[in-house]
């Protein structure tokens, strides 16, 4: 960052917004920012010259377990009475798929093992995403220009408004309705998430574009509805009608279950979003930064943090997200420490609160923000001159 | 195909185990249970050799999966083990023992080579039961089906295994016509096979075994002394395997004739340190230039090609690709790394020297 791009926060740092990037990022100067960088990637380091059995058995068990759970619940649905059962052991069997395995995976997190099975470049995840065009929209777009806006598809998936910087069309209105659907549907608005839907009304792309993916997007979405829908219930014979609705409350509790603890990583009160013009020459140590800002975490139990797929430590996998997730807990001690000393916020919360929080934002930015209608327009022109 | 083979190989079963396969459920039942991939138990670890201050050579006998398709005498095999239980790491061995049907145990002999990981792994501490992964047999350095009368193998160092391979299955298929071999070693102490060889020679069943020791006064290989040792040599049959100026002087002997088969076991290249010296290879696309010391992806683009990538700071693995040889420094640990044909990721990766990427 430059000092020139630094004047800006210091002249906004008068206006009572307590959220207003403009003010955080003023509270480093360069010479911190960069020592901030050299402290994450000095972490980033030990962790990396750590790696070993302990992580590889992890992860191996965490696989064994998964396809236990989905054995089990395979087989449990030729016992009626035993429904429930199934539909909880398959539920958990498609979380850990998703979360702690598949997310982690197609990181690269497990990438130094040299297994084709935890490899980023072969995992495919139990989802009607493909792997590649996931990879594609999460770890380079997202990831990378995590929580900028008109660059980071992830701040509302082009279907919410989540930020005050989003202008207000009469289309929000549907905020909590939008959100609702998208909880429900989640695995097939995530497929969906790369044809850029938003684009191609606004015309910024063409239906051309999405050629390739769709062909890709078909092929996964047939391949897990013959599995789930077709086989697996016909292989219960007369049972068909249940398997199939236990297969269909699966998906969805994964749905719900994914949905929520994501929602939780970047839109509570207090997670920070930047403009392009503020992140455009960015350094290693004010990329950390805006990873650290844009973030938040959830706080729980060892099972808690295993079944949101270590995402309830989201600060700290936006920080190293190709450092094995079972190591986030360590690193985060680390990390708040870091953060008490360089005086920054470290956003987290008991999952009740931050979906709270979550809820109350999806339902303000429903409506036009009266409050600052006037103050905004200045204040970020302001920054864009400076 | 049993039917048990055909039932794990069938769709049915992929689509009910879609996106994962069958094999990653079968290797958590039993490590040897596979549809596709081939893994193997070590039934075997054998000493050849164990001659003080020298690495050890060791034949390793190895059961492999049912899907193992068998070998051809002369073939290798792509061998993966398991370093301190996590990081598996693959390099090619060739098989001695004589062809293999499927599903057959076979032995690979390996010396201890100091900067190698796997061999010094297998030799030093795989035991019976370690689990190996394998490709199956490649290569075509082989014997035909029909097997010429008149045959002569030439062969250096380790470069006897493919010929000890072949020797063996010569004999098994009880070949009546005259085989010459020719070996060149260090010395009779670093001798494979050295009682096998012995009992080879005695035996006498039309097969010539010479053992050749340069170092010791023995003549180095030449046209003369090929000539003396079996005349007309260009137009016999020839399998010649060693490192690298054996196999030129080979290819010298014989000109251009078409009577010779080769191959190499080549000397890995050491690379220099932070100076941006020698050549960088896209071998996929055939570009080539002088190493700029920049990034692979900087290189790449610079010479035209557009390989995929995404964040350009290591984090997104969207430019991950194959690095056949040469050593790379991540630019973001400065940690070097020469293992052949290895993932890595082209926006954080300089080369040190020459490097060849599949791209």
């Amino acid at each position: 960052m430059t000092a020139t791009q630094h004047a800006a926060p210091d002249t906004a740092a008068t206006t009572d917004a307590p959220e207003s990037t403009a003010s955080i990022f003023g509270r480093l100067t360069p010479e911190q920012l960069e020592s901030f960088g050299e402290e994450m990637d000095a972490i980033r380091q030990r962790v990396l010259a750590d790696l070993g059995e302990a992580d590889a058995t992890y992860i191996r068990n965490v696989v064994k377990a998964q396809r236990a759970f989905e054995i089990a619940g395979r087989a449990l649905f030729y016992l009626p009475p035993a429904w429930p059962l199934a539909v909880a052991s398959l539920s958990v069997s498609k979380i850990l798929d998703n979360m702690e395995i598949g997310h982690n995976v197609m990181h690269g997190q497990y990438d130094w093992m040299g297994d084709p099975g935890l490899s980023s470049r072969m995992y495919e995840w139990d989802n009607v995403c493909p792997s590649e065009q996931w990879k594609y929209s999460h770890n380079y777009i997202h990831h990378t220009y995590t929580n900028i806006l008109g660059k980071d598809r992830d701040i509302g998936y082009g279907i919410l408004r989540m930020d005050e910087d989003q202008p207000w069309h009469p289309y929000y209105l549907g905020n909590p309705l939008y959100a609702f659907l998208l909880m429900v549907f989640f695995e097939w608005g995530v497929a969906m998430h790369d044809l850029e839907v938003e684009n191609l009304v606004a015309g910024k792309r063409r239906i051309e574009d999405n050629k390739a993916l769709h062909a890709g997007i078909m092929r996964k979405v047939k391949r897990q509805a013959v599995k789930d829908y077709l086989l697996f219930p016909a292989l219960t014979g007369p049972l068909f009608p249940l398997t199939f609705a236990g297969n269909a409350t699966a998906n969805l509790v994964r749905n719900v279950w994914a949905f929520n603890i994501i929602f939780c990583g970047h839109f509570p009160a207090g997670v920070a979003t930047f403009s392009q013009e503020e992140c455009e020459d960015e350094s290693r140590g004010q990329w950390y930064f805006r990873q650290l800002l844009g973030s938040a975490n959830i706080t729980g139990g060892k099972l808690f943090h295993l079944m949101t797929g270590n995402l309830s430590h989201q600060i700290e996998h936006h920080l190293f997200p190709d450092l094995p997730a079972r190591r986030y807990p360590e690193v985060a001690e680390e990390v708040r420490d870091i953060c008490e000393r360089y005086e920054l916020p470290y956003n987290t919360g008991p999952l009740g609160k931050q979906l709270f929080s979550v809820a109350r934002k999806i339902c303000r930015f429903a409506l036009p923000d009266r409050k600052r209608e006037d103050a905004v327009a200045p204040e970020s022109e302001t920054t864009l001159a400076a | 195909m049993g039917l048990a083979t055909s039932v794990l190989r069938s769709r049915t079963l992929a689509a009910l185990t879609s996106p994962h396969g069958v094999d990653r459920y079968l290797e958590l039942v039993n490590p040897m249970w596979a549809a596709h991939e081939v893994r193997a138990r070590v039934v075997d670890v054998h000493r050849e050799v164990d001659v003080p201050g020298h690495p050890p050579v060791a034949t390793i006998t190895l059961q492999p999966t049912s899907t193992w398709r068998g070998h051809r005498a002369g073939q290798h095999v792509q061998v993966g083990v398991e370093i301190d239980g996590a990081r598996r790491t693959t390099r090619v061995f060739t098989i001695s023992s004589p062809d293999s049907r499927p599903g057959d145990r076979f032995t690979i002999t390996l010396r201890a080579n100091p900067e190698g990981l796997v061999s010094r792994y297998l030799v030093g501490r795989a035991r019976p039961g370690t689990m190996v992964h394998l490709s199956q047999a490649q290569g075509e350095f082989v014997l035909p089906d029909a097997v010429p009368e008149r045959i002569l193998f030439i062969s250096g160092g380790s470069g006897i295994t493919p010929v000890m391979s072949m020797l063996r299955s010569l004999q098994r298929r009880t070949h009546r016509g005259h085989v010459t071999f020719l070996h060149y070693a260090q010395s009779p102490e670093h001798q494979i096979f050295a009682a096998e060889l012995d009992e080879v020679r005695r035996s006498g069943h039309g097969i010539d075994v010479t053992l050749l020791h340069p170092e010791l006064g023995d003549p180095a290989l030449s046209p003369a002394y090929l000539e003396r040792h079996v005349p007309g040599y260009r137009d016999v049959p020839t399998w010649a395997c060693g490192p690298a100026p054996l196999i030129e002087a080979v290819k010298g002997a014989y000109a251009d004739s078409p009577a010779l088969r080769l191959e190499y076991f080549k000397p890995p290249k050491v690379a220099g340190s932070d100076a941006a010296e020698g050549d960088v290879v896209f071998s996929r696309s055939g570009a080539a230039g002088a190493n700029t010391g920049d990034t692979l992806l900087d290189q790449a683009e610079a010479l035209g090609l557009t390989p995929e990538s995404g964040c350009r700071m290591g984090i997104c693995f969207s430019c991950v690709s194959r690095k056949s040889e040469g050593t790379v420094r991540n630019v973001l640990t400065g940690e070097e790394s020469s293992l052949p044909d290895e993932e890595i990721r082209i926006c954080v990766s300089a080369p040190v020297g020459d490097c060849t990427v599949d791209l």
